[in-house]
């Protein structure tokens, strides 16, 4: 981090809103379809057509602004934003200017040192998105483009921060904030890829102390929230250079070239900033009640960072723990489930943030996705507490658990895994197992303590895991000492 | 009075080409519906909530159904060109 610049960042953030079908006509609104196979009148703008706005976008729209704690402007309305781009078929998009859904809100981030940070939210608004171009042949020579206008039309919503945001970390850490408060809210999948969530940023650099901002430029095209660091990294050091050997930093848009990594120019696009909108004479206004306002308040769930802090306290957790067992509702949902009924909660954290997360990464599927639940967890941790099982062979279990849904008990009587405490059986193997080996037994009585691990792996090994190892070793003792 | 250089640029994002004289003619033609409707700044409208719409109506909404069937050669129909189920347009300089 320089010491004589600092950073200032605000982020632009578009999600796609979960819907069946479109913001303002009856298309579907699905992702994959076949091109243009989700095209009506109205989404394709012609003429004596009018749109109708969508309920549940509208609610959905709502919800992320109470969320992130927006104020609602009671009276709201839909403006058109005018520009020509093949994308956009009416040659305008529907979106809000003036009076937004939302207005002044905020997102509390945690910083790499663990502080809290508020990031002020200038607005969110509920937007159409447009259709998708394919470019013909290479870049700059293509005579043709062509226009699949399946995703115009799709709920958006635009949420628009303050220049709050200190470093490409503090924004990386704002998105992961934004995109946890999607998903709890259940209102976009926030797939980067599949372009449900995009992130344009606005970065500046201003001397340390000074008051006001410096020139900013508008990099778009990131297409992860790695690339979203990466790029603005990039950004921060460019503008940096350009600042210390005295020049200006010019006001424009830039593209993240993903594979030179590095930030490029877009020209020609400062002529066309200029969308002259006006109100949509199609759509009437929206006036939201206190009523609406506040059934929109009793709907929203306990939002990821509440549910980490009442997890700390609740729970006796480690702030590490809380945080990723709320990293998503599904995975808080299973520890509170399996901490209802198990009562050391620290021990069914460390079994989810470990064989669980590493299961599911290997099964590529999301928590909610598997057979596991709170009880069979539970029950799991029961049987490693009873001496049942050995938390080695519990692994095994817990993941025929999560693949099959097979309760733990059921596992551990199929496939014969109980935990040989039993000490005549035990014994009698550990006899074979000291007899088999006499030159570790004389180590072992000329002092070298330490090979009696090999007999007790020895004993592992030929009873498959399922012996106790406190057990066998006590037992290789005794049996030493008769020889 | 509305410039020429405004009527250009106002011609340029409506992405028409004018000739000079219709830059010229329009300029003046803006200018008169502009002082016409320039009259309105006359009135005094302190404490006067903004109207947006003539119609005292709000709130209109659909239920999130989907209720359009695929209907995607006949909306390629209406369009100049197309290709493959796809709308074909004038090459678009590349901007990425
Ligand atoms: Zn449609």
């Amino acid at each position: 981090m320089s010491k004589k610049y600092e950073t200032v960042i605000g982020l632009e953030v578009h999600v796609q809103l979960q819907t069946e079908s479109k913001l303002f006509c009856g298309c579907s609104a699905a992702y994959g379809a076949e091109p243009n196979s989700n095209t009506c009148p109205i989404c394709l703008g012609l003429p004596g057509t009018l749109p109708m706005l969508n309920k549940r976008a509208l609610r959905f729209a709502l919800q992320a602004s109470r969320a992130a704690d927006c104020q609602i402007n009671q009276f709201s309305k839909f403006d058109r934003k005018n520009y020509f781009y093949p994308d956009l078929p009416k040659g305008y998009q529907i979106s809000q200017y003036d009076l937004p859904l939302g207005y002044d809100g905020r997102i509390t981030i945690e910083t790499e040192e663990g502080e809290t940070k508020e990031i002020g939210l200038t607005r969110i608004h509920l937007e159409e998105d447009a259709g998708k171009l394919i470019h013909a042949g290479s870049v700059g020579d293509s005579a043709h483009s062509y226009v699949d206008y399946n995703r115009g039309g799709v709920p958006l919503i635009e949420i628009v921060s303050e220049p709050d945001i200190r470093s490409p970390e503090e924004a990386r850490a704002y998105l992961n904030a934004l995109k946890q408060i999607i998903l709890y809210l259940g209102i976009s999948d926030c797939n980067m890829e599949e372009g449900s969530l995009r992130c344009d940023a606005n970065v500046s650099l201003r001397t340390r102390g000074d008051r006001e901002f410096g020139i900013k430029a508008e990099v778009k095209n990131m297409n992860s929230f790695r690339a979203v660091e990466r790029a603005l990294a990039y950004e921060v050091k460019r503008q940096e250079k350009l600042l210390d050997a005295g020049r200006k930093v010019v006001q424009e848009t830039r593209t993240w070239d993903e594979s030179r990594q590095e930030t490029v120019s877009m020209r020609g696009k400062e002529e066309a900033e200029d969308y002259r909108y006006f109100p949509e004479p199609d759509l009437m206004p929206l006036e939201i009640s206190d009523e609406f306002i506040e059934e929109i308040d009793d709907s929203l769930p306990e939002l990821p960072l509440e549910k980490k802090h009442r997890f700390q306290e609740q729970y006796d957790l480690p702030a590490y723990d809380a945080g990723v067992l709320t990293q998503s509702r599904e995975l808080a949902k299973l520890f509170e489930e399996s901490a209802g009924k198990y009562d050391d909660a620290k021990e069914v954290s460390n079994w989810l943030m470990g064989e669980y997360l590493r299961l599911l990464k290997e099964n590529e599927v999301e928590p909610g996705q598997d057979e596991l639940n709170g009880e069979k967890l539970a029950e799991l941790l029961e049987l490693i507490e009873d001496g049942t099982i050995s938390s080695k062979i519990a692994k095994e279990v817990f993941e025929e658990t999560f693949v099959s849904g097979k309760a733990p008990g059921e596992v551990v009587e199929e496939r014969g895994l109980k935990q040989i405490s039993d000490e005549d059986e035990l014994a009698e193997i550990v006899a074979g197992i000291v007899a088999d080996n006499p030159e570790v037994v004389e180590d072992i009585k000329g002092g070298k303590d330490k090979a009696i691990g090999f007999l007790v792996g020895q004993v592992m090994q030929e009873t498959r895991g399922k012996a106790n190892p406190q057990l066998a070793n006590q037992l290789i003792r005794e049996e030493i000492e008769k020889h | 009075m509305i410039s020429r250089e405004e009527i250009a640029h106002i011609a340029e994002l409506a992405s028409l080409k004018l000739t000079e004289e219709e830059k010229e003619e329009f300029s003046e033609q803006l200018s008169d519906v502009l002082n016409y409707i320039n009259k309105i700044l006359e009135v005094d409208t302190e404490g006067v909530e903004p109207t947006y719409y003539p119609l005292p109506s709000s709130n209109i909404l659909r239920e999130d159904e989907v209720t359009n069937q695929d209907r995607r050669q006949e909306m390629l129909e209406q369009a100049p060109d197309k290709e493959d189920d796809q709308f074909k347009v004038p090459g678009i300089e590349q901007k990425e």
